[in-house]
């Protein structure tokens, strides 16, 4: 047999993904099940899928996992963390999800400084529903609820989620992210997997905004789509560290 | 030794004595001195307390504790209750075992803080979206609290279903001597909790999900087959009707204390009544209604509603006697001559004239206003 140079990872089941071909949520997937692996916490860790395109991800995710309702993944989280304090715990939650109807539960989960990890997908649309604006929609961006594009006047401007996270006194560890291409994708994990070595070390609330990209609510090819978050999204919404409280993992 | 406590304070302790290690609660009026109490007494008990942002992230972490295979309960008031309805539907989708409270006061909308009975219809029926029930106990002594915690958190985590503890403020408020005892717990594995313990068993998932039909379809029927063994098993009556009684009244919770008085004052002009009331709210204790003695030819149902547990007694009645209804509201509770004037007409007697308390009222209702919403 030759060596093995590449296989799944056992941080993943082996059902398979419901998502859009082209889309960013089997790469962030792959980076958090991998980060959980290499940490040696994947049999300790509970996953809270949210309500959204990653609804089924506690069907991917090869731990113990529970599907929250829409918005209140945060104070699930909270509620498990609290009496399994020793387990890794983390949410995997949507634009729609974090940044519309669950902002209560997202701000105050930070604002307790709860000690679990929050992956936040910002791909500015809702995906799941058939792509309806979101609050993390860009201006003119065209959407099912926008259809001649975002207009300011009525909607505001785009939310930017890490900028108003990091504010929060007890949040220990925001970072904004891309998935577009290699690079970006490298910088993800290592921001996931810090994100989860935090956590481990009891650092307190963490969370990795991960923008990504929508190819089929976006109405694009999987290659424009890419193009599309160093083009559009990026520039609005900008990468890196917006609060590191925890000194060295 | 009996103990005087509050209502309130009856179903903190005794959910801590029952192995509640996780609350979650939010303040309300009158249900305030529950999350007090734990805010001081859960953690020295080697529990979490944690007052959340809202009701809605106060009942969802309880959705994530009980998953996680604790003991687990949140209180709220009535506006509040409406707020948890979202996720006790994901609670009883989910199939995940817990204890919530309502110290219910009257509405609807903000209402007031006066005490009422009018989300009945709100606990018994589901109250969120989907198939579903809760058991709903009604205790009305303080003492009963106390009893019915025990007794609740046996029963979510024998049949893997939220419980509801409905009483009225004026019982959360109310002061009375307890028997403090400790009952024995009912210990149930739960090999299914989301614990991250997957190091030592198959990984373990929750959800309330199925996008397949026939998969849907056959969770809920499993449920239903466990509410069927609830309503067979777990029905809980106090039913003082005696032969010779022509009226049955019907009443729930600390109301159902004034209709006491109401049917002593009846006897002693030779009016004999008795008392059916209900402990379990869902399931409703309906057969009771079947086996009445012969002498009985009226019902009256005495709440602090328009009319909400009168239906389920007219449900179980299914004709066989005429149902007559007397309710209060906003936060006005009936006295006993109120009661005893219904059944004197019902009877076709002479009713007795009741004092005017308007001023009074008037008076309280500012006092009220004083006390904080």
């Amino acid at each position: 047999m030759a060596n093995i140079v590449y296989e799944k990872s056992r941080g993943l089941t082996d059902t398979p993904f419901t998502y859009c071909p082209g889309c960013s949520h089997g790469t962030i997937h792959k980076l958090i099940a991998e980060s959980l692996v290499e940490l040696d916490v994947l049999d300790k860790s509970i996953a809270i899928a949210p309500v959204g395109c990653s609804v089924l991800a506690y069907e991917f995710f090869n731990c113990d996992a529970i599907q929250a309702a829409h918005g209140r993944a945060p104070a699930v989280a909270t509620g498990i963390k609290r009496v399994e304090p020793d387990k890794i715990v983390f949410t995997y939650q949507g634009d729609g999800d974090l940044a519309s109807i669950g902002t209560a539960e997202i701000i105050h989960a930070a604002h307790r400084g709860e000690n679990f990890t929050v992956i936040f997908v910002n791909n500015g649309i809702y995906g799941m529903t058939g792509g309806q604006m979101a609050p993390t929609t860009l201006i003119n961006q065209k959407t099912s609820t926008s259809p001649y594009g975002r207009q300011e006047s009525t909607t505001g401007k785009p939310l930017l989620v890490s900028e108003m996270m990091a504010q929060i006194p007890s949040a220990t560890y925001i970072e904004r992210v891309s998935v577009h291409d290699i690079r970006h994708i490298t910088q993800a994990k290592k921001a996931i997997k810090k994100a989860f070595e935090y956590q481990i070390a009891n650092k307190g609330f963490s969370m990795v905004e991960v923008i990504a990209d929508c190819p089929v609510g976006w109405n694009m090819t999987p290659v424009d789509a890419r193009k599309t978050i160093a083009d559009a999204m990026i520039p609005y919404y900008p990468l890196g560290v917006y609060k590191d409280a925890g000194g060295e993992a | 030794m009996k103990v005087l406590m509050k209502g309130n304070i009856a179903l903190s302790e005794a959910a801590i004595q029952a192995g509640c290690t996780a609350f979650f609660g939010y303040p309300i009026t009158p249900q305030n001195e529950i999350p007090e109490y734990m805010s001081a007494k859960m953690e020295p008990a080697g529990g979490v307390f944690i007052q959340a942002e809202s009701e809605v992230g106060a009942i969802n972490m309880v959705y994530g504790a009980a998953a996680a295979g604790a003991r687990t309960m949140t209180t709220s008031s009535s506006p509040g209750m409406a707020l948890k309805q979202e996720g006790i539907s994901y609670l009883c989708g989910a199939n995940l075992p817990c204890v919530i409270v309502n110290v219910a006061r009257c509405g609807p909308g903000l209402g007031g803080i006066l005490p009422g009975q009018s989300d009945y219809f709100q606990a018994t029926r589901g109250g969120g979206n989907g198939d579903y029930y809760t058991p709903v106990y009604a205790p009305s002594t303080v003492q009963e609290c106390w009893d019915l915690v025990f007794h609740s958190f046996d029963i979510a985590d024998k049949y893997r279903t939220p419980v509801m503890i409905l009483l009225d403020g004026m019982l959360g408020q109310m002061m009375e001597p307890v028997e403090t005892k400790v009952h024995p717990r009912l210990n149930v594995d739960k090999p299914w909790a989301t614990n991250g313990n997957a190091a030592s068993r198959p990984r373990n998932a929750i959800t309330s999900l199925s996008l397949f039909g026939e998969v849907l379809e056959a969770m809920n029927l499993e449920r239903f087959k466990v509410y069927e063994e609830i309503a067979k098993k777990e029905v809980m009556v106090e039913n003082t009707v005696k032969d010779g009684d022509t009226v049955a009244i019907v009443a729930y919770g600390a109301p159902s204390r004034i209709v006491v008085n109401a049917i002593d004052e009846l006897k002693e002009e030779g009016i004999n009544a008795g008392l059916i009331r209900p402990i379990t709210l869902w399931p409703y204790p309906g057969d009771i209604f079947l086996n009445l003695p012969s002498s009985v030819n009226h019902i009256l149902v005495a709440e602090l509603s328009m009319g909400q547990m009168v239906e389920d007694v007219r449900l179980a009645v299914n004709g066989k006697y005429p149902v007559h209804f007397y309710g209060r509201t906003g936060g006005v509770v009936f006295e006993p001559i109120e009661i005893a004037n219904k059944v004197r007409e019902i009877l076709g007697k002479p009713t007795k004239e009741i004092e005017s308390k308007i001023e009074s009222k008037t008076a309280t209702q500012d006092e009220n206003l004083r006390g904080g919403i």
